[in-house]
């Protein structure tokens, strides 16, 4: 029987990781994600969570410790935000290139300079190339949910792949709002004790971390390719036990009031609350408009994007990040390639916004799909649009 | 020290920001108002002090100002109301009043 | 759209503006409530103005901006009032609850504000019950008073879990505050 409690959602992360029963928790702390480092030691040191908690020197070391753990076969969970991601960078494509299933909580923050503490998404898309599983959350409920469901998705024989879970910084991290607990023993039915096969051990001597000749080096690198792609299907078989289990049932695009809807606004993360209540007011006043929520990150879901967006003319993307020079922002240009063999595809509209924390207020969504909507009539030379900036920007051109 | 008025937000577009948000006014960070921090401000008792300067010296903030005929007076843009110099003060000469009264 | 109440809390960093929200929301959503709080962050300082958001509703809430026109102000130190602009969007039938010595109409007067102001010394009621000026959790019965949103008992449940040894003296800041806190329409 779940319980009805008031959690801040890093609270309500370190809940989870606690049912989980992970056996190492290293991790750095930095704002936005203090909360859950400082919750997990806690857990620790009164005894609720039995683990070994490593207070590491850097985001670097934290990574690695897990990949040490995570080669003995330990359960290993690490969180960080921003700067901290980037400093353990190198570490972060090791772990999926070793095929370790750590979890790790991002708190998505705005990477400097300038320095910045506040959401945006430049540190999770610096890591989109990793080979991480990755998924977004929009509330807290979600963030709990994710977090356990990361580790039964990761450690699956057929995946072992580490998972990323985003909360935006602040917005999300440090909101407190009620969510539903489940009991342990509903979360020890849904996650099994981890079972690494290829364990470092005495009894069974592996190696791990060897080089990789010319000769090879590409062929293990397909091997993971494959691999990710192919955890599509443990993640949403994860998803249905989950649901099957806790009673709340996720995949990885989730429409909202997208039916018969002409144009459709594509978000990421917990902005899409906030985008929602638009999507009613204009759908109470008959307008087709509907709300993509895109959840699964990494594998891109490219079969149940293309789905959820068939009927539409109109696909507006907002994007939490600059990708410099590029073809504009990250989750809008992956929109574009997505549909760019498809017969019919609708126009896509980019927008750019809620950068360092900037609020991203309704009005401010509704400028975003009436503005999108008058571009896909109008067309524009300019590759994205960024909501609230302050003086007229041209020239980002494709 | 403070008559600068500064810009806010609205008023600064892109265009305005230097490259990497580099500042090019040297010190300015004493335009920063944190006066706003204080709940108690430091009056000075002239009729007491003695003009030993151990306000100004104590200071963390460098908000005691030395004034031309030697007595110290404090500058309420910056002070935060800490209380160190009225510690501090041998002749006991300053006294921290509440904000509210005034 | 749901109807959503929204409070803003002006404290300072140190002083438990956060806490105070989060007790309240914690209130509110174990009557049945939905509920959310959160601060609006600056690099954190001792003393420095701080600003928490509060929601509450019958319904779940997606908004998760920062509030602009609040239904109600709540000011945990009066000093705040020539500082900051508290009543900044705050609704025609918004509310404003202050800790301080003074009574509402002489803050209406001093300040010419247009809407319903509540005071509470609330500092003193601190001083005298947890011997500290932290005004938090007087503030919660002082808001209390004034919006009638959340039972006071239900905050009692809230501070004895959060305050352990340290509740009795918090339960009876709350209370008093609550007792005295005066309004002028």
């Amino acid at each position: 029987m779940s319980k009805r409690v008031v959690l801040e959602a890093s609270h309500a992360v370190a809940e989870a990781v606690k049912m989980a029963n992970v056996d190492v928790v290293a991790a750095y702390p930095i704002t936005p994600q203090t909360h859950i480092p400082e919750r997990l030691a806690e857990m620790v040191a009164n005894g609720e969570l039995e683990a070994a908690y490593i207070p590491v020197e850097s985001e670097h070391s934290a990574m690695s410790t897990c990949l040490g753990a995570a080669s003995v076969g330990s359960r290993a969970f690490t969180t960080t935000a921003g700067q901290g991601l980037e400093l353990m960078h190198e570490a972060v494509y090791i772990a999926s290139s070793m095929r370790y299933p750590i979890v790790m909580v991002v708190c998505n923050r705005a990477l400097s300079a300038p320095i910045s503490v506040w959401a945006d998404h430049s540190d999770v898309m610096a890591v989109r190339d990793t080979g991480w599983i990755q998924v977004f959350c929009q509330n807290n409920q979600e963030a709990f949910d994710m977090t356990l469901w990361a580790f039964r998705v990761g450690e699956d024989p057929k995946v072992l792949i580490p998972v990323m879970v985003n909360l935006d910084g602040f917005t999300l991290s440090h909101v407190t709002e009620p969510l539903f607990l489940p009991e342990q023993s509903e979360v020890d039915r849904f996650l099994p004790p981890f079972k690494y096969q290829l364990a470092l051990h005495p009894d069974k001597p592996t190696t791990h971390g060897a080089f990789g000749m010319p000769e090879i080096y590409t062929e293990v690198k397909v091997g993971q390719e494959v691999a990710l792609r192919k955890s599509k299907g443990a993640i949403l078989q994860g998803w249905k036990e989950f649901g099957d289990i806790f009673g709340r049932y996720y995949s990885p695009v989730e429409p909202y009031r997208a039916k018969g809807a002409k144009t459709l606004l594509l978000t990421m993360g917990s902005l899409g609350e906030t985008a929602k209540m638009v999507i009613d007011e204009k759908r109470d006043k008959g307008e087709a408009v509907g709300l993509i929520n895109l959840r699964l990150w990494r594998p891109f879901p490219f079969e149940e994007f293309r789905q959820a967006v068939k009927d539409a003319d109109v696909v507006i993307v907002f994007d939490r990040c600059i990708s410099f020079g590029g073809p504009g922002g990250p989750v809008c240009s992956e929109v574009r390639s997505a549909l760019y063999d498809q017969e019919k595809k609708p126009n896509v509209i980019g927008f750019v916004g809620a950068l360092g924390g900037r609020d991203m207020t309704a009005k401010d969504f509704e400028y975003v799909i009436d503005r999108g909507i008058d571009v896909a009539k109008t067309g524009t030379p300019e590759l994205f649009e960024t909501v609230g900036v302050r003086g007229k920007v041209s020239g980002i051109r494709g | 020290m403070a008559e600068k008025k500064l810009k806010t937000a609205e008023e600064v577009t892109w265009k305005d920001m230097e490259g990497g948000n580099v500042i090019t006014e040297p010190g300015n960070a004493s335009l920063r108002r944190t006066g706003d921090w204080r709940t108690e401000r430091p009056t000075v008792d002239r009729g007491a002090c003695n003009k030993c300067g151990l306000c100004w010296l104590y200071c963390p903030d460098g908000a005691m100002k030395a004034l031309e005929d030697g007595y110290y007076e404090p500058d309420l843009y910056h002070c935060k109301g800490c209380g160190i110099c009225s510690q501090v003060c041998a002749r006991k000469a300053i006294t921290m009043i509440d904000e509210e009264e005034l | 759209m749901e109807k959503i109440l929204e409070v803003r809390w002006h404290g300072r960093g140190g002083l438990g503006a956060v806490t105070s929200a989060e007790l309240v929301a914690r209130a509110a959503a174990h009557e049945g409530k939905y509920a959310q709080s959160f601060p609006s962050f600056g690099p954190e300082r001792r003393g420095a103005p701080v600003v928490v958001f509060l929601r509450i509703s019958d319904e779940f809430i997606r908004t998760r901006t920062n509030i602009y026109e609040p239904d109600f102000v709540v000011i945990l130190d009066p000093r705040l009032l020539r500082v900051v602009n508290v009543t900044a969007g705050l609704k025609e039938s918004g509310k404003i609850v202050v800790n301080s010595r003074k009574l509402p109409q002489q803050l209406k007067s001093d300040f010419g504000f247009k809407w319903p102001v509540a005071s509470v010394d609330a500092t003193k009621i601190a001083r005298e019950t947890i011997k500290l000026p932290i005004t938090n959790t007087a503030m919660i019965g002082a808001f209390l008073k004034v919006a009638e949103v959340v039972r006071l008992d239900s905050l009692i449940g809230e501070l004895k879990e959060r305050f352990e040894a340290r509740a009795e003296a918090n339960i009876q800041a709350m209370k008093r505050a609550y007792n005295e806190t005066m309004i002028k329409e």
